[in-house]
């Protein structure tokens, strides 16, 4: 019960683009083509778990007990720097048609706030190792979810006729807000 | 001249979140009070200029094929710093801007500066520029913080600015209004380009995009995204 209460929390009520604030340059970069969005949501969903995983390991068995708490910053940027370049070598020797559906993705997502966002959020949550996992994946998958929503509506949109001060990522963000004001809708749900 | 022409071209022509379309996460989610604003964007001027200098100094000795790992490094430590002095001097300002002060390392106006200016230029030219796009970046983000919060709040700085009997848009101070107001100004600086080319009988200036962030050929954006 207390993971499907996870997964309602972090794709719907906290979502990550459009209630948390993170990730928002994919979110409007990435959202021209339906497979686009999608593509880059994988690898999001991929790197987020992993670097989930890495950085509560390092925080908990490395940091605290060296008592280096306020090197955090640092440190979790560099693990995800050389995860990320880590997974796009592996995936292109292990698994090549993964890579060819990820990869240009990859090294992207070192300046993806949503990465750092999330491994520091469960860590200031205070959540343990399986939990902050299962956070990371939700949150992976509501950015896919609202990347997948807007570069449906952005497919529409290019065969209308727009004023043309509001073409582009003006009219992305102001979808964007009206997104968020319906997704405000699924406030109270996850109580 | 050049330097100073490196440090005014912040503060219009290549203006951070409104003219680049960069930085986009704290400028959206700082800045539902104009305090916030503020002290984000005092926050990023600090580790935009010292990142613009170093990053110039070390330029040469640093291998191309690891500069943004490099980059990256010393852009943390001194995202370390800033939380610190935070910690010590802003207390209330830094639980407010929460999780955003340790994302300021991956802000895409410092490596993008770094990549795209300070990896070229000399140290001065170099922090020119980051005080130019750290104050363009700082006023455009207590910009749009005054606005939310005036509208959202009727407060402006804390204090009551608007009529008595106002009724706050409440919407504007939660995340719904920071998406619509960003995209209003982005579209009022658009018209004014076009407005402007009109009267000079010239191409109308595009909106850059996040083309100098250091990977984002991927996505095909380039110029493009921004528009």
């Amino acid at each position: 019960m207390d993971i499907l209460a996870i997964f309602i929390s972090a794709i719907f009520v906290n979502n990550i683009v459009l209630a948390q604030y993170l990730g928002n340059c994919p979110y409007l970069g990435c959202s021209k083509e339906k497979g686009v969005a999608l593509g880059m949501g994988g690898a999001v969903i991929f790197v987020i778990i992993v670097a989930t995983l890495c950085t509560w390991l390092i925080q908990k068995h490395v940091l605290e007990p060296l008592a280096l708490g306020y090197l955090q910053t640092i440190v979790f940027i560099v693990v995800i720097a050389a995860l990320v370049q880590f997974v796009e070598m592996f995936l292109k020797k292990a698994m090549p048609p993964l890579y060819l559906a990820l990869g240009i993705f990859l090294p992207l997502i070192t300046t993806n706030c949503a990465v750092m966002g999330v491994t520091i959020l469960v860590q200031r949550e205070g959540y343990g190792l399986f939990e902050s996992v299962v956070w990371g994946l939700a949150y992976g998958l509501g950015f896919t979810l609202a990347l997948l929503l807007m570069a449906g509506i952005r497919e529409r949109l290019d065969t209308c006729r727009l004023p043309k001060a509001m073409a582009g990522t003006p009219l992305a963000l102001i979808m964007a807000g009206l997104m968020s004001l319906a997704f405000m809708g699924f406030k109270g749900m996850g109580h | 001249m050049s330097i100073m022409s490196e440090f005014t071209k912040g503060l219009w022509k290549e203006l951070p979140p409104f003219r680049l379309v960069l930085g986009l996460c704290p400028t959206l989610a700082v800045t539902n009070t104009a305090d916030n604003g503020l002290g984000m964007g005092l926050a990023v001027i600090f580790v935009l200029v010292l990142s613009n200098m170093l990053i110039s100094m070390v330029r040469s000795i640093i291998p191309k094929t690891v500069r943004i790992a490099c980059f990256i490094v010393i852009a943390a430590s001194l995202v370390v710093a800033v939380e610190l002095l935070m910690q010590a001097y802003a207390y209330p300002l830094y639980q407010q801007l929460g999780i955003f002060v340790p994302l300021i390392v991956v802000n895409c106006i410092i490596l993008g500066r770094a990549e795209a200016f300070a990896a070229k230029n000399g140290v001065a030219a170099s922090i020119a520029d980051g005080f130019g796009i750290g104050i363009g970046y700082t006023v455009s983000l207590t910009f749009l913080g005054s606005l939310r919060e005036v509208f959202g709040n009727g407060t402006w700085f804390g204090h009551h600015v608007m009529w008595q009997g106002f009724e706050p848009f409440r919407i504007m101070v939660q995340a719904p209004g920071a998406f619509i107001c960003l995209g209003l100004i982005l579209a009022g600086m658009n018209m004014f380009n076009f407005w402007q080319a009109r009267r000079r009988g010239g191409k109308p200036q595009e909106l850059l995009g996040c083309g100098c962030c250091s990977g984002c050929t991927a996505c095909g954006s380039g110029n493009e995204a921004a528009r």
